[in-house]
């Protein structure tokens, strides 16, 4: 787990291409504390920065083969790389490190980019290849790993991370209107876009190939589902679940490899329980689980992690993420996931990942990744009674099925199926909307544009992010289940653009921790689109196929207990006396006026509001959180030169 | 109903929805939720307010579109309940 960075083209001189190239690995420093190089060639340049976790001693970057040809730099984990070094030997080839770079590197001289479909992993690389003189970007299937790039003098730089390209001189961080647009609809801006102008995301499962002039990127694997007349899997359900088991145990197996001890995070929910239990049966040497508590009941599981912690038999541990560390720590955040966010969310898993660094430990499991792929979410649940409400409108019945999905919600209690069925809005939207699961979600988060200043809104024009999310949709999306549709939504876009990148990539390696994730392993991700999706939403009962795979490995008690989604104190956090004095600086009406994003005077009754501690509602807390992270953000290229202080040696051929 | 009623609703709007924003058109017969003006928490705001500055009483299933979707319906609500 590592940062990378690099150019291709531009006919860059060495001494410079070297300054470029040391700016960008001194970017990335906290993703890989352990070591750092450059490899510079005539028409690329290559950088990384290591965090050790395969191969100690001998898996220095950027690696080249031993006739020099390729040259990679790698940020990620090839879990099966243990399997492929023992075909690729079988075939001949001779290793001389222990690390699974070089097994890429092997791999790709055998199969050119074929090798990807061979992987099992979570990666985004740079490879060059000097005799085709080719560098070539890829990124793993779900996006967990990130990787972004931009033109600059004539080449293409890229990174791990975009402040290293803003670290380049003349790159400005400046925020793309429509990213907004895209954020404050989706949640997330959709890829190759950034929040920032210029500045592109190589979209998962994609791969980017350049050769002189020429660039061509495409897909090399894409999440797909059964056309909804398909017969579905049939093997009985005990059956299924059993194969299921198999799936998560191997793909768990896998994920523990490493040179350094495995740790796992345990929310008490039934992904990280069952994560935890498979893997506890693997680590010989005792689990350690990490937790995270909240001093609000509402938003606290403290319970359940204590129970599955004792059915472990792990060594747990916990850390409390108070509203203060959530006020403190936001500013920090920011600079590490560069893109504006509706909730604080990711800071307390900051201050999760940073526990899981003070233990000394590198690597953690998670049960990211189930919500989207056994559809335990309430969105998919929500999206059914919608539909089954559309079906008779008139009812008065019905609606009140709202309530039971949100009881966490108490707005929603004290509603008439009036209010209900306008919230929801079914009956207004036609069924065979390709968003119709998402429409109540995209329409509330977008009431928050009411901030927007009269100058963005006039720049944003008539342009639509969701017809944009719709228009990106596989060609036969169309012919697929109701179900199926919501979960490519969420697993496609969201997953990688917010679950994997702001809550977790970019918060786990702010403190040089790497995130692991069974559920995402791809055999797990295809076993789940095959099967039917009343396997795994049965009625109104979330995770149906997941819940009886799990049984016998977790307690009933976590399994059966009411799904409660991952939340954190939001704007309530930010209310007097807990105010931070650097709210009356990012939000002062002269800093809000020189950024012309948001409405100045609007924005200031806003937070008079939550500084009253009276905003409760969904719209007004995901502004006060949006335009709050936006304007943090700005500025995000001038923090990076501070911090500028090369320290590595160049390998130049 | 007077235009008392309907100014006072009105300024409640523009405080609490639109934060202070009065360049957003608001015609007395605009609908709060098709606008998305107003949302599940802002009902109850909605009605506090209501309690509170008219001295009338909310029953639940007065809770409904029909009363308070528009500036006209709340002004016509609160009349009606004010004769009762």
């Amino acid at each position: 787990m590592c940062g990378i960075a690099g150019y291709h083209g531009g006919n860059i001189a060495p001494d410079r291409a070297a300054e470029y190239l040391r700016l960008m690995v001194a970017a990335l420093r906290h993703r890989g504390p352990d070591g750092e190089g450059i490899l510079i060639r005539d028409d690329a340049g290559l950088a990384h920065t290591r965090l050790s976790i395969v191969g100690l001693a001998d898996g220095a970057q950027p690696m080249t083969t031993t006739d020099d040809a390729l040259a990679v730099s790698f940020n990620g984990e090839i879990f099966n790389y243990v399997e492929l070094r023992d075909d690729l030997k079988s075939r001949g080839h001779r290793f001389h490190t222990a690390s699974d770079t070089e097994v890429l590197l092997a791999a790709y001289e055998r199969k050119g980019l074929d090798c990807l479909e061979d992987f099992n992993g979570d990666f985004a690389f740079a490879l060059h290849d000097a005799r085709h003189r080719t560098l070539v970007l890829a990124r793993d299937r779900m996006g967990v790993r990130p990787l972004f790039y931009t033109e600059h003098e004539g080449a293409l730089f890229f990174a791990s991370e975009i402040r290293a390209l803003l670290a380049l001189p003349g790159i400005a961080a400046e925020i793309d209107p429509l990213a907004l647009d895209q954020i404050f609809t989706l949640w997330c801006p959709i890829p190759p876009r950034t929040a920032f102008r210029g500045i592109h995301e190589l979209p998962p499962g994609h791969v980017m190939t350049l050769c002189g002039d020429r660039r061509t990127i495409r897909p090399w694997w894409q999440l797909s589902f059964p056309d909804r007349g398909d017969a579905p899997a049939s093997a009985p359900p005990e059956a299924q679940a059993e194969e299921l088991r198999a799936l998560l145990t191997d793909a768990t197996r896998i994920r523990l490899r490493a040179d350094v001890p495995v740790g796992a995070y345990l929310s008490g929910g039934l992904d990280s329980s069952l994560i935890s239990a498979l893997a506890a049966r693997t680590v010989t040497r005792g689990l350690r689980t990490f937790s995270l508590t909240f001093h609000s009941a509402e938003h606290d599981e403290s319970a359940w992690q204590r129970q599955m912690a004792a059915t472990l038999g792990a060594a747990s541990d916990s850390v409390e993420c108070s509203t203060e560390a959530i006020v403190t720590r936001l500013p920090e955040v920011m600079r590490h996931i560069e893109r504006p966010i509706l909730r604080t969310a990711p800071v307390p898993l900051h201050v999760l990942a940073g526990r899981v660094r003070e233990h000394g430990m590198k690597v953690v499991l998670t049960g990211e990744g189930a919500d989207e792929i056994f559809a335990g979410y309430d969105l998919f649940r929500e999206a059914r009674v919608r539909r089954f409400c559309a079906r008779q409108p008139d009812s008065a019945r019905r609606p009140r099925l709202f309530q039971r999905l949100y009881p966490y919600l108490p707005g929603l209690k004290q509603q008439s199926p009036d209010y209900l069925a306008r919230f929801f809005s079914f009956g207004s939207e036609t069924l065979d909307d390709p968003l119709y699961s998402h429409r109540p979600r995209f329409r509330s988060t977008s009431a928050a544009k009411l901030f927007f200043s009269v100058d963005l809104k006039q720049e944003i024009g008539d342009y639509d992010a969701a017809a944009d999310l719709a228009a990106q949709l596989p060609a036969d999306f169309g012919r697929w289940h109701p179900l199926h549709q919501a979960q490519y939504l969420e697993t496609a876009f969201l997953l990688p653009g917010y679950i994997l990148s702001s809550q977790g990539d970019r918060v786990m390696m702010a403190n040089a921790v790497e995130g692991r994730f069974p559920f995402l392993d791809h055999r797990v991700v295809g076993f789940a689109a095959s099967v039917s999706p009343e396997t795994k939403l049965l009625g109104l009962k979330e995770k149906h196929i997941l819940k009886q795979a799990a049984r016998g490995l977790v307690p009933t008690e976590i399994i059966d207990r009411p799904k409660q989604p991952y939340r954190a104190p939001d704007s309530e956090s930010f209310a007097a006396p807990h105010a931070p004095a650097y709210l009356d600086t990012v939000l002062s009406p002269a800093r809000l006026a020189q950024s012309g994003l948001f409405n100045v005077p609007a924005v200031g009754k806003l937070k008079e509001k939550v500084l009253k501690g009276h905003v409760t509602g969904f719209r007004d807390n995901a502004a006060f959180i949006g335009v709050l992270s936006t304007e943090l953000l700005r500025g995000l290229d001038t923090a990076q030169s501070s911090q500028i202080a090369p320290r590595i040696g160049i390998n130049q051929e | 109903m007077t235009d008392e009623t309907r100014t006072a609703i009105r300024a409640f709007v523009v405080e609490n929805f639109l934060f202070g924003d009065d360049s957003h058109p608001l015609p007395a017969d605009l609908s709060l939720i098709d606008n998305d003006l107003i949302d599940s928490t802002g009902i109850l705001e909605l009605v506090s307010f209501l309690e509170e500055r008219f001295a009338i009483q909310v029953a639940d299933a007065d809770i409904v579109p029909a009363n308070l979707d528009t500036i006209d319906r709340i002004a016509g609500f609160i009349s009606r309940k004010q004769a009762t």
